[in-house]
């Protein structure tokens, strides 16, 4: 046995082996691609960049039950509602702290509404922290930008939920 | 007066020449070297590798280095300067004066010197000077780390190496790089000494440090080594200088053990090609070889490193040194006896 591993090791067999098999993987198709370039496919249920929709007919869904600020692990969400002229309750202030953020998806799980959501969006890199805090205005902004992708997906998950 | 200034005129223009004619092919090598390694690196892990700055990723490099020239030099507080920032200048150049007796083609050579095989050996000695020193005035503690595991193991494998060329050397009976490689006109020497050869490439490895006994810059244990305190240019005199080193080596394999310039069989389209473009391809297939060590081999620990110079290869190689020369010695086949 020890003549048997001392044949082995001198004669390189694993080195030789290693070397054919790193020279297969060498030939493979590469598992990466050119990311800025191409993008890999997302499930819809990514959980990505925070969005507030809104009604079709223009109405901001949200109505200020302040579930997602209870639920949230991280605590990043901020609320401050009051009622508006016509009695409903409508929220004044809606910050969400993307750096505190833990994307786990429990606001948008806890939402009656469907109101805050996750989009598809996870290239909002900011240059500064500051940018980074989102207000009520750049959420709504968020949700009139991806709606569209954002009610397909909501549509493709909504049999699995 | 004016005859002795346009002889040195004339010498020294020359000598600038033959500097320039030696230093921008290499430049050149390392450049595409670099680029090389990073791709077979990466084609083996099924990544893609450098492709977005040029066609193919081939301008990587040369952005790389430029935005190593222009970032700041630092020199830390508690080390010593002069030494600090010669020590990178001596790597470089001892490296490239290595280059000046290793022969492209029957002819081609800068220096062809008689002792050309000594030279280089003696040469590539010194090169642990630079990282010693840089290990040393760095004044920190995994630069200095670093240079001493280098200084231990470049000396350790050496002294294999010396034996190695020592074999090839009973069986060409000069020292001369040109004579050695027509003396493998009948047959290659990788194939009556392929102990050898594969005894050399690893010891290659291991001078050059380069995986799998990359431990003077192991980044696991040692940041990066002896470069750990170096930035910008001198970074970058350090990487060039290293990477000398390594075509340096896979030259000498090349010249030693897959006969240089020669064509593997003298035939009509084989032979008609020039010389260097045999050794250039010789040259590349030993440099892929190194790129493809690296990738698929893990890194040896400090321990196993030194038990397989001094343990294994020194044994290996002396007994290869009395065997040939019995050989030789028995069947009367030693040239010039």
């Amino acid at each position: 046995m020890k003549l048997f591993k001392f044949f082995k090791s001198f004669l390189l067999l694993d080195f030789l082996k290693a070397f054919f098999l790193a020279q297969k993987y060498f030939l493979q198709k590469k598992a990466t691609i050119n990311y800025p370039f191409e993008k890999g496919k997302l499930s819809p249920r990514f959980r990505g960049e925070h969005a507030l929709r809104r009604y079709p007919s223009g109405e901001e869904r949200c109505i200020g039950c302040k579930l997602c600020e209870a639920v949230c692990p991280a605590q990043a969400i901020t609320i401050e509602t009051q009622p508006r002229d016509d009695g409903t309750r409508r929220t004044l202030r809606y910050d969400i702290d993307m750096v505190k953020c833990i994307y786990c998806g429990l606001c948008e799980e806890s939402c009656p509404v469907d109101a805050i959501v996750q989009g598809p969006n996870f290239e909002f890199t900011t240059e500064t922290r500051k940018e980074l805090y989102y207000t009520k205005e750049k959420l709504l902004e968020n949700g009139d930008k991806w709606e569209t992708v954002i009610a397909e997906n909501l549509e493709a998950d909504a049999k699995y939920r | 007066m004016f005859n002795l200034f346009q002889t040195y005129t004339f010498d020294l223009l020359s000598i600038v020449f033959y500097c320039l004619l030696i230093f921008i092919p290499l430049l050149l090598g390392v450049v595409l070297a670099l680029y090389a390694d990073r791709k077979i690196w990466a084609a083996v892990q099924k990544r893609k590798g450098p492709n977005v700055v040029g066609p193919f990723g081939l301008l990587q490099v040369p952005a790389d280095g430029l935005k190593f020239i222009f970032k700041e030099i630092i020199l830390p507080d508690g080390s010593d300067k002069t030494v600090f920032l010669v020590a990178p200048i001596i790597t470089l150049a001892l490296s490239i004066a290595a280059w000046a007796v290793v022969p492209v083609q029957a002819g081609v050579v800068l220096a062809n010197i008689n002792v050309g095989i000594l030279y280089i050996f003696a040469i590539s000695s010194l090169g642990v000077y630079g990282i010693l020193m840089a290990g040393w005035s760095s004044n920190s503690k995994y630069p200095f780390f670093g240079a001493l595991r280098s200084a231990a193991q470049m000396v350790s494998y050496e002294v294999s190496i010396g034996f190695v060329i020592v074999t090839v050397l009973m069986c060409v009976g000069s020292l001369n790089l040109t004579e050695i490689v027509m003396a493998q006109k009948n047959i290659w020497f990788f194939i009556p000494l392929f102990p050898m050869f594969i005894v050399f490439f690893i010891s290659a490895l291991a001078e050059t440090n380069r995986p799998p006994f990359d431990l003077p810059e192991a980044e696991s244990e040692l940041v990066a080594g002896y470069q750990t305190e170096y930035s910008g240019m001198p970074f970058v005199l350090f990487m060039f200088g290293e990477y000398i080193n390594i075509l340096l080596m896979c030259a000498m394999t090349t010249i030693l053990f897959l006969g240089g310039w020669l064509p593997p069989v003298d035939i009509f389209p084989l032979n008609e090609l020039p010389g260097f473009v045999w050794f250039l391809l010789k040259v590349t297939l030993v440099f892929y070889m190194f790129a493809m060590v690296k990738a698929f081999v893990p890194r040896y620990r400090y321990d196993q490193l030194m038990r397989l110079g001094w343990k294994v290869f020194l044994p290996l190689s002396l007994l290869a040194v009395i065997m040939t020369s019995s050989v030789l010695f028995f069947f009367n086949l030693a040239p010039g006896m």
